[in-house]
């Protein structure tokens, strides 16, 4: 049966119901005659018979509106009011459980994005630190090949040096010698000299 | 009414008197049918202004009204079954019918309309006449062959079928007269004591003042008592009405 809406006039309808029989047994009971033994079953006394059969009749009519009442308005809305909540209940319940996979979900993804960030971090480092490496080792290479180059030109001005200095000997040596030849014999031969001092100076490993 | 001269009379408190003056007395309308009313508007108020505010989270009154529903409601489902769903309202009216019935007895200047057989033998008698035909309705003529048990000897088919409707047919008469009954020992033993304590109290002065506190103390006990009667005695003519009913469905 499809539940109805809550019907002012059958609160009204009930609360009157409710107080009628209050009015009427505030109100002075009729005195009827004693009823010898027990009332309920004089069925053949004259006044007593005719209320018991009455109270049967209205007891079905008055059971029956309970019945319909019940049936019609009251329990359809109680069992709706039930659903409502089981309902409820259930729709919070599924809310919570998907809550907290939503939680469990950003949860996880936090910690993917942490690990992530987590190993950049770690290869950023390591680049670093091998392109400073890196860097560190080329000048010091640079700088290995600068005092190189400039050792080599420093040997070979040295040398240079040496080589002229000795080009420079011979001929002094050749002047030296054709002085004293002169001195000592009054006349040199300027190539005879030359080539004298070349001769020794070729012996002493000079040349 | 109670005590007259030195006789207890504690049968008149049953008898009708007619209520609503000359109108109420043609048409039969006791304190009793006064009562019938009274139950039926409490509990449509409590079912319908108790529920009006359909909270998700009950108040007191729509807690009352919510668990006297799931209470009738878990007796009918688990006595009949799924199908006891149909007959819910019957049995929950049935059931807060007669609880206020009773209860309502117990209240000063009360009636309990279930301690008269005439009543008690009419929710019996509608009982029983809906469990029959919501047996044949639903079984045909193979309902008769509940009066013969499956696998019973042939030879005993004079025997056990009588017994079996005989049995069938005391059903309302055993139903009427447990509430019946029920009802009216008590209030015959609230109206015997309540008499002890006018007597008493009436006869020796003081000492018959502290006498009379005895049976004021067993009355108080009794309305104790009473109140559990007036509960279990609903609950009994509810679960058997289910019990009916599960074998009006099922036949066994």
């Amino acid at each position: 049966m499809k539940p109805r809406a809550l019907k002012p006039w059958l609160l009204l309808a009930a609360a009157v119901l409710a107080f009628v029989p209050c009015l009427a047994l505030a109100a002075e009971p009729h005195l009827a005659e004693p009823v010898p033994g027990m009332p309920q079953l004089a069925f053949g006394h004259p006044e007593q018979g005719r209320f018991l059969i009455a109270s049967i009749v209205w007891l079905f009519i008055i059971f029956g509106i309970l019945y319909y009442v019940m049936a019609t308005y009251a329990l359809p809305g109680v069992a709706q009011v039930l659903e409502t909540r089981r309902a409820r209940i259930e729709g919070d319940l599924e809310q919570a459980q998907a809550a907290k996979q939503r939680a469990d979900a950003a949860l996880a993804e936090h910690e993917a994005a942490t690990a992530r960030a987590r190993a950049e971090a770690q290869a950023a480092v390591t680049s670093a630190t091998q392109h400073a490496q890196a860097e560190a080792a080329e000048k010091a290479e640079a700088l290995n090949a600068r005092l190189n180059a400039q050792i080599e030109e420093a040997e070979q001005r040295i040398a240079a040096s040496r080589d002229s200095a000795m080009a420079a000997l011979r001929s002094v040596a050749a002047d030296t010698a054709e002085a004293l030849v002169k001195r000592l014999t009054g006349g040199a031969d300027r190539a005879a000299v030359d080539q004298a001092v070349g001769a020794e100076l070729a012996a002493r490993g000079r040349a | 009414m109670a005590a007259e001269g030195n006789s207890i009379d504690a049968l008149s408190q049953f008898s009708l008197t007619p209520v609503l003056g000359a109108v109420g007395n043609s048409v039969g309308f006791t304190q009793s049918t006064a009562h019938m009313l009274l139950a039926v508007g409490v509990v449509t108020l409590l079912m319908m202004w108790g529920m009006s505010r359909r909270a998700i989270v009950p108040g007191r009154l729509q807690a009352m009204a919510e668990s006297a529903y799931e209470f009738v409601h878990d007796l009918a489902v688990g006595q009949i079954g799924d199908e006891g769903k149909r007959y819910f309202p019957f049995i929950f009216s049935l059931f807060m019918f007669i609880l206020l019935g009773n209860l309502l007895g117990l209240l000063p200047y009360g009636f309990a309309f279930t301690s008269h057989i005439a009543v008690t033998f009419g929710l019996a008698a509608l009982v029983f006449v809906i469990v029959t035909i919501v047996a044949l309705s639903i079984h045909g003529l193979h309902f008769f062959s509940y009066f013969f048990p499956e696998g019973a000897p042939k030879a005993l088919a004079p025997l056990i079928i009588p017994i079996e409707i005989i049995s069938y047919l005391s059903r309302p008469v055993s139903l009427s007269v447990r509430l019946f009954a029920n009802m009216v020992a008590g209030h015959v033993m609230l109206e015997v004591f309540a008499a002890f304590v006018v007597m008493i109290g009436g006869a020796a002065g003081v000492l018959g003042i502290l006498g009379a506190t005895l049976p004021l103390a067993v009355n108080v006990a009794l309305v104790g008592f009473e109140l559990l009667v007036a509960f279990l005695q609903a609950y009994v003519f509810a679960i058997l009405t289910s019990i009916y009913l599960h074998d009006a469905v099922h036949l066994h």
